[in-house]
């Protein structure tokens, strides 16, 4: 191995940016909208008095946060198949191939770590303000819409960015799929013309300044919207 | 839906031709197992000192130890691997370099996923550290130097006994983390639990026996974990000093 070649990355850079870091980006868009809203139902069932709605809200939430990501993806990558096929009525199992099981994997994944937050978020607002929305004739639906969940919201967002940067980073995990993210895009590159040291220095570099600058945007965020009480 | 459970797949022999399958299972919680206590223990040691440093006078060590955390919570755990297992071995002298190449099967994945999953879980301990400290009353280190206690004396006597106490919950959520996390070694080669499932998945074809099999052991040592932490947290309780405080934490 002579000398470091870092005409490898000019080389690749926009095959790294265009197919690699569309997709990871792409990925953590899609899961953490869909991980937010499905970890706000999750919430929303957990604190529910009904045992039906919380019960398994508990049993979901725990039991994702209880085995690896890795774990999770292959479960989802073999299951999402059979499931599909039990929806659409399938004999056999349908292909969802490794992109769309990929979301999926993400979503459901991180709707439990966001439901955990946004519980935090939904139990911070003074339960006052929940009896002052009954009192004023709001149902359920309209307390949760217009009085708790906007507050929740404001007063998790740092919480949930940091969240999604955490989530940025695992994303590398669909590496096990052979997924062309960012991470596999340069490991593509890096296999086929032996240059690893450089394309994983590059790798781990671009990682680590989106996800600085992400976190000390969160950091300045933090600072301007915190609610003086 | 047309799947054929077979859940005596267990008891046949996998394909090392030595084990049955659920022992294959075992053996692959024994690497998880082996390879989060080698890197709990490196973790423990360094993140203390880093959290310690972040709390001391010296601003340049603080410094460090910021530059530390950021630098290893910025970067997937995924690449810092990689960058244990290809590129470190390219960087050093061709002696040492060849020395790390030329390593046995399971000690080649082993060594650079106890590095990697170490120093990573370092940087999150010495969070918790250094929040555990910085969440004791404040007085307790100048009343500490009043007694004329030397700074390391403070720490060793006044500070860290009460806040390793603080810090035990978020301690039990950071190793059940670190089991969790083992897993990413699978990538480098590392036989652990979850590698094991999935080359159980691969030969035999009975994809949701194996990782339901794996999924029941994470949440079994799941419950062992926190059960031992739990009684560890009791027995170390301070009277007089309501439950630990929550400093927080999140992520995975």
């Amino acid at each position: 191995m002579g000398g470091f070649d870092f005409n490898v990355i000019e080389r690749s850079i926009g095959y790294l940016f265009r197919e690699g870091m569309t997709f990871t980006l792409t990925l953590t868009g899609l899961a953490a909208l869909g991980g937010i809203i499905f970890g706000t139902i999750l919430a929303m069932m957990r604190l529910s008095s009904h045992k039906w709605l919380s019960l398994p809200a508990t049993g979901y939430v725990n039991l994702m946060r209880s085995i690896p990501l890795l774990l999770v993806i292959f479960w989802f990558y073999f299951l999402v198949p059979y499931i599909g096929a039990w929806i659409v009525g399938a004999p056999t199992p349908i292909q969802v191939g490794a992109v769309a099981s990929s979301v999926i994997t993400f979503t459901m994944f991180e709707a439990a770590y966001y439901s955990e937050i946004m519980r935090a978020g939904i139990q911070s607002i003074a339960r006052g303000q929940v009896w002052a929305g009954y009192a004023l004739g709001l149902n359920y639906w309209q307390t949760m819409g217009k009085v708790v969940l906007p507050q929740a919201f404001r007063n998790m967002i740092p919480i949930l960015l940091t969240q999604t940067i955490i989530l940025f980073q695992d994303t590398s995990l669909v590496y096990v799929l052979s997924i062309t993210d960012f991470l596999g895009a340069a490991s593509k590159i890096a296999q086929r013309d032996g240059r690893l040291v450089e394309m994983y220095l590059f790798a781990a570099l671009v990682y680590f300044i989106v996800s600085f600058t992400l976190s000390y945007v969160v950091k300045l965020l933090q600072q301007k919207i915190a609610i003086i009480r | 839906m047309n799947y054929n459970w077979n859940w005596k797949i267990f008891f046949n022999i996998s394909a090392d031709g030595r084990h049955t399958w659920l022992t294959t299972l075992f053996i692959g919680l024994g690497w998880t197992m082996a390879t989060a206590l080698c890197a709990g223990i490196i973790a423990f040691l360094l993140g203390s000192t880093l959290g310690v440093m972040r709390t001391t006078p010296h601003k340049w060590w603080v410094r460090f130890g910021n530059a530390y955390v950021e630098f290893f919570r910025n970067i997937p755990l995924l690449v810092q691997l990689f960058l244990w297992y290809f590129v470190l071995p390219e960087l050093l002298p061709d002696a040492i370099g060849g020395w790390i190449k030329s390593m046995t099967p399971p000690w080649a994945s082993f060594v650079p996923a106890v590095i990697g999953l170490g120093l990573f879980t370092a940087a999150r301990v010495s969070e918790q550290v250094r929040a555990g400290i910085q969440a004791l009353s404040g007085g307790q280190s100048p009343a500490a130097t009043a007694l004329g206690l030397t700074l390391p004396q403070r720490y060793r006597f006044v500070l860290l006994p009460m806040a390793y106490r603080i810090i035990l919950p978020p301690l039990t959520s950071e190793t059940m983390n670190l089991i969790k996390n083992t897993s990413v070694a699978l990538t480098i080669g590392l036989f652990d639990l979850t590698a094991a499932a999935r080359s159980m998945q691969e030969f035999t074809f009975q994809v949701f026996e194996a990782f339901t099999a794996a999924t029941v052991i994470y949440i079994l040592v799941n419950l062992v974990v926190v059960n031992l932490m739990r009684w560890l947290e009791r027995s170390v309780a301070v009277p007089g000093f309501i439950g630990p405080a929550d400093v927080g934490g999140g992520g995975h």
